[in-house]
């Protein structure tokens, strides 16, 4: 079977500055790969390139053994840590909007039965994620995770095939984290989709998903700190990663992260 | 005793305070004029507030004995129409252009470097052009309010739309959104309440624009009329003129600001319904 997603030799390269290098992986659909790493090591690089934001310097990505487009499309959502919702939109019609934009291409409105149609699915999706009490609320009335339900839902009522989540949960707080990761894994589950999250949080990415990918310099020079990208140092499947993995990989991500620091200040 | 800077009036003292200038100066207004009436009586300068009330009466109320209409009311509409009339055009071509040049990079690269040319010509040097090209009618004032104000819009909206988060942009894309349905539900609704900012913004100027065109070449108008009046020294009418211009100016401001509380409640942070 033809993977999900699958990726060439991957490069990317601003100017000479190397942040990304020798990537090559296969994910097969319903996966859900948690990306970690040090700050400033390429995973929100590898997530927009995975979105089509940016193109690679060199190598290539297939989505389903096509060429990835060169731009965001419905087949892949997106939620960011924050500015994922429409601040002059109520929570009904953040959700509602998607389906307005895909079946109305002049108008980008919808009307009649099909207006009805689209509303009781954004309802339900709403439902889904635990909104239903909240439709006619403006982002700016809700909390911090309720947003991001809101950018959860929105994506999910286009039932991508691929959803790429950039450290959703880094602005909440533990307790509603917890509540997060609970809906994430259901709904992943629910629609049948390929997860990429990228997280700060290594404990976040051993509880939720599938696979772990950790993203680190392979080869490091100390004179010329940007000479050197990063590849995925560890590529596992979460059930056979155990407690002292886990604490290797911790320990080894804050060292870089130090590093990187390091040589940001020099 | 609290420290001065945190010392914060309450809803009747702070009405009382904001008052307390405009009296002031009514009072100053009345002994300086109190003043120069008694050492003579046909002081034109600062009229007393009898005159004042006569000039008003005469102006507001009562038809002129010439044409027959009243002065201030004919004045009054002319300007307004003028004034609607120059913003409202500069305010579509400020968020036709302005959304235009700020959602696209291939429009904004031929046309902001121009646009940004435009707007550093001082448009009162141009009102001679304007003259010249569209007669001394209405057209040539209209014209010099919307060349003055619709660069200064399209700038300003085409800055808003930049400044919309890129992820929001992102988002609509992989929500199947094309460039134009973004444009449409995504940007143009944000920037809608921005365009009335501006516009609030940008009244001021349109006053000077409206007045300075009426001033040379007019046959009635708010601006052309205090210019008029100057050659007898008619401060008992020029004075009212000023003060009602600045009414006017205030009520548009209000009314602008209330217009965009109601028609845009999530960005003024209000809690919906």
């Amino acid at each position: 079977m033809t993977p999900r997603i699958a990726i060439r030799n991957l490069w990317k390269e601003y100017g000479d500055q190397v942040v990304l290098e020798r990537i090559n992986l296969e994910v097969p659909a319903g996966e859900f790969c948690t990306i970690v790493g040090a700050s400033g090591c390429g995973k929100t690089t590898f997530l927009r390139l995975l979105l089509g934001e940016e193109a690679p310097s060199r190598g290539q990505i297939l989505l389903d053994g096509e060429p990835l487009p060169a731009e965001p499309g419905p087949d892949r959502g997106i939620v960011f840590q924050r500015y994922s919702v429409f601040p002059h939109l109520t929570v009904l019609r953040n959700v509602l909007l998607g389906l307005e934009l895909k079946s109305a291409p002049l108008t980008g409105h919808l009307f009649g039965a099909a207006r009805r149609e689209a509303l009781d699915r954004s309802r339900q999706m709403l439902d889904a994620v635990g909104l239903g009490q909240a439709l006619d609320k403006y982002p700016s009335e809700l909390s911090g995770g309720m947003q991001q339900r809101l950018a959860l839902a929105q994506s999910l009522v286009m039932h991508p095939e691929i959803l790429l989540l950039d450290e959703p949960f880094g602005a909440l707080d533990p307790g509603i984290r917890a509540d997060m990761h609970q809906l994430v894994a259901r709904l992943w589950r629910e629609n049948d989709l390929t997860v990429f999250m990228i997280t700060h949080d290594i404990r976040e990415g051993f509880h939720l998903g599938t696979r772990l990918l950790v993203f680190d310099k392979l080869r490091h020079d100390p004179d010329a700190p940007h000479a050197y990208g990063a590849g995925i140092t560890y590529d596992l499947p979460v059930e056979r990663a155990d407690q002292r993995m886990l604490g290797e990989i911790a320990s080894e991500v804050a060292h870089s992260e130090a590093l990187v620091l390091a040589a940001d200040e020099s | 005793m609290k420290r001065l800077i945190n010392q914060r009036p309450s809803r009747g003292t702070a009405i009382l305070l904001g008052l307390l200038p405009f009296l002031i100066l009514a009072l100053v207004y009345l002994v300086a004029s109190d003043a120069r009436l008694a050492a003579n009586p046909n002081d034109k300068l600062l009229p007393s507030f009898v005159s004042l009330g006569e000039a008003i009466q005469r102006m507001a109320f009562e038809p002129n004995k010439r044409t027959g209409e009243i002065e201030l009311w004919v004045d009054t509409w002319a300007s307004l129409r003028r004034l609607a009339q120059g913003e409202g055009l500069a305010a579509l071509i400020g968020l036709g252009l302005g959304v235009a040049l700020g959602a696209v990079p291939l429009l904004r690269a031929g046309f902001a470097p121009f646009v940004a040319g435009v707007a550093l010509i001082p448009p009162m040097a141009i009102l001679p052009i304007l003259f010249i090209v569209f007669g001394l009618g209405e057209v040539s004032k209209v014209a010099l309010i919307v060349f003055g104000v619709a660069p200064f819009l399209v700038r300003d909206l085409q800055q808003r739309v930049q400044e919309l988060p890129r992820e929001q942009i992102i988002k609509a894309e992989t929500l199947s959104g094309s460039s134009w349905q973004i444009i449409l539900r995504v940007i143009l609704p944000q920037v809608l309440p921005r365009l009335i900012d501006g516009v609030r913004l940008s009244l001021g100027s349109a006053w000077l624009f409206l007045i300075a065109a009426e001033a040379i070449a007019a046959t009635e108008g708010l601006g052309y009329r205090i210019f008029l009046v100057r050659r007898y020294l008619a401060m008992d009418q020029i004075l009212p003129y000023v003060v009602w211009i600045t009414i006017l100016a205030y009520l548009m401001d209000l009314g602008l600001r209330l217009l965009s509380r109601r028609l845009f409640p999530w960005y003024h942070g209000a809690v919906a319904r």
